[in-house]
């Protein structure tokens, strides 16, 4: 056996090669990341934050500090998602006629996949699932999930296929195949690098994640709510999270499934998805957006349900047609089960079968026109306080409706064979998730900020940030609706065209503007944190409808040392008209769950299995599987996994809020 | 009140009738394939999106006036707007915000139903344009298109030519693609001819398009491919029936032939592929791409489609190895490959029997109709 034989099996095929040291866009990333990393590991150990990070944080299995983290790691993502869509319009802005840019295609292509796979995964799902964490069990008047420790390994899952993602920067490659990674392309014969592997390993791991969080809070939110909380008084909110985590538990098998079947293809030679030996790539197309479609519903329904918290709370005026919004949330996750074809109309299916899959997809518009309908005749009639959530509410309305219209614009088949695949297509699906889904996140963040930190978010920063983002969604993304209609297609590397480059430098200005969003945001955060004294509020600072604004701010680790009994929909908005008073004696000692680095250490495991199934280190793989599945068996003879917080300490905590709740904002 | 909402209104149509002015004219100045595009099909799906667009915003424009309204009217600090904060419901408004859309859903469906048919891309055309039906006489073009890795290669069967990114297209005469590709998934779109529809390996899809006007056109993939992906493009030339002629005849005489081992050798990646014109090629070589058995001793899919089935009948094991394409590539006038041959003539193979009757599953072309009904 020679050295390089030894090599091989220790390191599979992983060598110095694949370090990408002649990039010097990575390079520079690298380093930035590393001085970035350095400060900030040196800062943490300056401080002397590791033990109360590991304890307090990491290991936590309190739902809030689940959540906080879920809306970190989207944060850090959101900038490097943000940072791929900057290169792409700066390259799209350049690369014309002689001009090549300054991406090759096979950086490109990595840009765009990984873009979109950010984006969408680690950005948005973060975002929601994170938001879901903090606000559900509050909301519905419970101590925490269903599962804690499972919500902890959950996000420790999610935050593996973030590191094997983020690892493809500076260690090999990424996939350079879309962000759903089509075969035959994603096939071993067409991409044989560690691309396509990064993308299913990272999406795997994480997958896990997210399906064992739907079953968690389906869980919750069906056996946890607080007496008299019927799910006709459930908060919206909540209940967009209960249909949301039902169609995770759906749907994400698929992508499971889907990705196992891919798994097979590649490393064992299967041929489910192959050109050749009875394999059909287009059983995958078909498969994936059998998730996919639920998947963008799975983002924007908690985003509706943010607007329905948002818009009764700051008209101070009860929710317009609670029944139909219900309604409308349930339809639309039965019906989004039923549009998926609509992602290819142009495959060459029959007219009949296109026709139907373009009329379901047409009747989702009704339930969510209906909802639209339903949050103007909440305002109408209110009295709109303009804070920061509702000004994202009302972004979101005049922006959202556009994207729909264009939406169904795609669902007529016919008019898709023109716009599929097109610049009109990415416009319209950024019109819906940033306009929909992002300006959601946004509204609940700054909503619900308070109640996570005790103290609001600076409103200078974060108006700046609104017209900028919303300024610079428009700037970026209404040259690219045109662009479509001239009949450019996506993912294009170059263009021959000198007619088009106007719209591309619009389109990369926007993308500026928006950049300029995030550094209003983030500074709105500092500025947020550094006065926070000045901005200090009570458990209810914008006279809030439900039961998480009944608690302090932040919520004690118990969230509430009584359990609510409720008897309206508005049940804090209720209990505040009925001049209910905190009990001041009679508490009980409170059972809690404790602490567990186990979700850590197997998120460690699980990514050092993915890592060398991608670089086909069979040793590694197999130690590091092995012992997952130990440490998991292992953790279940940890019979030390709860407390008692005492009554005098629960007494103590509950001792300096004043018993009239009217007064507590 | 109601003058003041009437300024409203009739302030945001002005602001709006001068936005579709102002996009008009941006796009009049460049060329808008999609929206005045050069053929038929292309126009009746313009005409289909424009009324699409029309009928939604029948209510999105609705919406948006009356959110900017209400949002303005029911600010805090207008204290003399009406404030009822108990009111959260009304039958009557219920039964407006679900059956408005529902109407113009209703309106929608049923021109997408129609239209769907009508475009159907599989569907031979049955006009050459508005009010000019498809002359009884008329003989489509046929053109056999094969993506390839990254570049495009028509087949004009009828007149025994092929090019590589260059399609040149009589104006006014149906024309009948079948596509396929010989390796990663594409879409074959001309904007200013017709919608697109994908290019897949071993499968055939269909498009039925014709050309209205001459002029040079953009043709590409539609769908990202690979590294070579942004060169994908071609021209396509919109000639009348004599240019066409002559243009065929220019290639007939170009000399250069598109024999097997020319094949093999434009087979191997390449992007950013000047034009080139093939007077003659290797006969059956787009069944052959089609079936992916170009190279010898490759099994043909269709035959091996066939092989299957004929085992799965009499009971035996489906996946032993099928006839290949045991003659080679041959040359051109002998290129007998095994597609091309009836199983009699392969000699005595327990794997070959007769060939199974007309209908029989596993015995239809891949992407036969049959099986567009199937998603």
């Amino acid at each position: 056996m020679t050295t390089s034989d030894l090599a091989k099996i220790i390191f599979g095929r992983l060598s110095l090669e694949s370090i990408p040291y002649h990039e010097p866009i990575l390079i520079g990333t690298f380093i930035g990341v590393a001085i970035g990393g350095i400060a900030v590991l040196g800062a943490i150990t300056y401080f002397k934050w590791w033990g109360y990070l590991w304890k307090e944080w990491l290991t936590s299995v309190d739902h809030k500090r689940i959540g906080v983290m879920y809306i970190v790691l989207a944060i850090i993502m959101l900038l490097r998602g943000f940072s791929d869509a900057l290169m792409m319009r700066a390259q799209q802005a350049l690369s014309f006629g002689d001009n090549q840019g300054f991406l090759p295609a096979h950086h490109y292509d990595q840009v765009f996949t990984a873009h979109g796979v950010i984006m969408i995964f680690f950005v948005a799902m973060p975002l929601v699932i994170g938001l879901m964490n903090f606000v559900v069990p509050l909301q519905i008047g419970a101590r925490d999930v269903a599962f804690p420790f499972l919500n902890n390994f959950s996000f420790w899952m999610t935050v593996s296929g973030v590191i094997l993602t983020m690892l493809s920067l500076f260690i090999g490659e990424y996939a350079r195949t879309g962000w759903l990674a089509y075969p035959p392309l994603s096939n071993l014969a067409y991409s044989p690098d560690v691309g396509v592997d990064y993308w299913i390993w990272g999406l795997q791991l994480s997958g896990i994640g997210t399906l064992l969080s739907g079953v968690n809070f389906v869980t919750t939110i069906v056996k946890m709510r607080a007496p008299g909380m019927t799910m006709m008084k459930l908060p919206v909110f909540t209940w967009t999270a209960l249909v949301t985590n039902v169609l995770i538990v759906a749907a994400f098998p698929i992508l499971t499934a889907v990705l196992a079947m891919l798994t097979v293809d590649r490393y064992l030679g299967f041929h489910f998805f192959t050109n050749t030996m009875g394999g059909n790539p287009m059983m995958y197309i078909n498969l994936i957006w059998i998730w996919g479609h639920p998947e963008v519903y799975i983002l924007i329904l908690p985003a509706f349900g943010v607007f329905s918290e948002v818009v009764p709370t700051f008209t101070g005026k009860r929710l317009f047609g609670y029944t139909s919004m219900v309604y409308a949330t349930v339809v639309i996750a039965i019906l989004s089960y039923l549009v998926w074809l609509h992602h290819f109309f142009t495959m060459g299916s029959g007219a009949s079968v296109n026709s139907f899959f373009g009329i379901t997809t047409m009747i989702i518009s009704i339930p969510t026109g209906a909802k639209i309908f339903n949050w103007l005749f909440t305002m109408y009639r209110g009295r709109i306080r303009y804070e920061l959530p509702m000004m994202w509410t009302v972004a979101f309305m005049l922006t959202f409706v556009i994207g729909g219209m264009t939406g169904v614009m795609l669902a007529v088949p016919p008019a898709d064979f023109v716009l599929h695949n097109s610049l009109f297509l990415i416009a319209h699906f950024h019109n819906v998730i940033i306009g929909g889904v992002l300006f959601g996140m946004f509204a609940g963040i700054n909503y619900w900020f308070p109640k996570v930190f005790g103290f609001k978010l600076d409103r200078t920063w974060g108006v700046r940030s609104f017209w900028l983002w919303v300024i610079g969604f428009w700037f970026a993304f209404a040259p690219l609706y045109v662009l479509g209609l001239m009949g450019v297609t996506r993912r294009l590397r170059h263009f021959d065209d000198p007619t088009l480059h106007p719209f591309f430098i619009v389109a990369a200005f926007g993308a500026l503007l928006i950049a300029g969003g995030i550094a209003c945001m983030l500074m709105q955060f500092f500025v947020s944190i550094r006065d926070r004294e000045k901005l200090k509020v009570g458990g209810d600072p914008w006279n809030g409808r439900s039961l998480e604004w009944s608690t302090t701010s932040p919520p004690p680790q118990y969230n509430f040392a009584f359990t609510p009994v409720v008897h309206d929909l508005d049940a804090w908005w209720d209990m505040k008209a009925r001049g209910a008073e905190h009990p001041t004696s009679g508490y009980h000692a409170i059972h809690m769950p404790k602490n567990t680095a186990t979700g850590v250490v197997l998120g460690v495991l699980a990514t050092a299995f993915g890592f060398a199934m991608i670089w086909y280190m069979w040793w590694l793989a197999a130690i590091s599987f092995v012992a997952m599945i130990g440490y998991a068996i292992f953790h279940t003879f940890n019979y030390d996994r709860d407390y008692y917080i005492p009554a005098e300490e629960v007494a103590r905590t509950e001792g300096h809020r004043t018993p009239a709740v009217a007064t507590q904002g | 009140m109601i003058p003041n909402r009437f300024a409203h209104f009739t302030r945001n149509r002005v602001i709006r009738a001068g936005l579709s002015v102002a996009a008009v004219a941006l796009l009049g100045a460049c060329h808008a394939d999609v929206l005045q595009p050069s053929g038929d099909v292309a126009a009746q799906q313009r005409d289909l999106l424009v009324a699409a667009t029309l009928l939604m915003l029948l209510i999105i424009i609705p919406v948006m006036v009356l959110t900017v309204i209400v949002a303005w009217r029911y600010r805090e600090s207008n204290e003399e707007a009406t404030y009822l904060p108990d009111w959260d419901h009304s039958t009557a408004l219920e039964l407006v915000i679900w059956s408005a859309p529902l109407l113009i859903i209703i309106c929608l469906g049923a021109i997408t139903w129609l239209g769907t048919h009508t475009l159907d891309p599989y569907r031979p055309i049955a006009r050459l344009d508005k009010g000019q039906a498809v002359p009884a006489n008329a003989q489509p073009l046929e053109v056999d298109v094969v993506a390839m890795d990254w570049k495009w290669l028509f087949f004009y069967p009828q007149y025994g030519v092929a090019t590589v990114n260059q399609l040149a297209l009589p104006t006014d005469r149906p024309i009948a693609f079948k596509i396929t590709s010989t390796s990663i998934m594409n879409s074959f779109y001309i904007p200013a001819l017709a919608g697109q529809i994908y290019a897949m390996p071993g499968m055939e899809t269909k498009l039925h398009a014709v050309l209205n006007d001459t002029g040079t056109f953009n043709g590409f993939s539609a769908n990202y491919s690979g590294a070579g992906f942004s060169g994908m493009h071609f021209k396509t030339l919109g000639l009348d029936a004599g240019g066409f002629d002559q243009w065929i005849g220019k290639v007939k005489s170009s000399g250069l032939q598109l024999s097997n081992a020319n094949y093999y050798k434009l087979e191997k990646p390449s992007e950013n592929v000047k034009p080139i014109a093939f007077s003659a090629y290797a006969p059956g070589l787009y069944d052959r791409i089609l079936n992916e058995c170009t190279h010898p001793g490759e099994p043909c899919v269709a035959d091996q489609m066939k092989a299957d089935m004929m085992k799965d009948m009499r009971g035996e094991s489906p996946r032993s190895p099928a006839p290949v394409n045991v003659t080679g590539p041959g040359t051109i006038g002998n290129a007998e490959g095994a597609l091309f041959k009836s199983p009699q003539e392969k000699g005595e193979g327990k794997n070959v029997g007769e060939p199974p009757a007309p209908g029989t599953p596993g015995n239809i072309k891949p992407s036969d109709q049959k099986n567009r009904g199937m998603s």
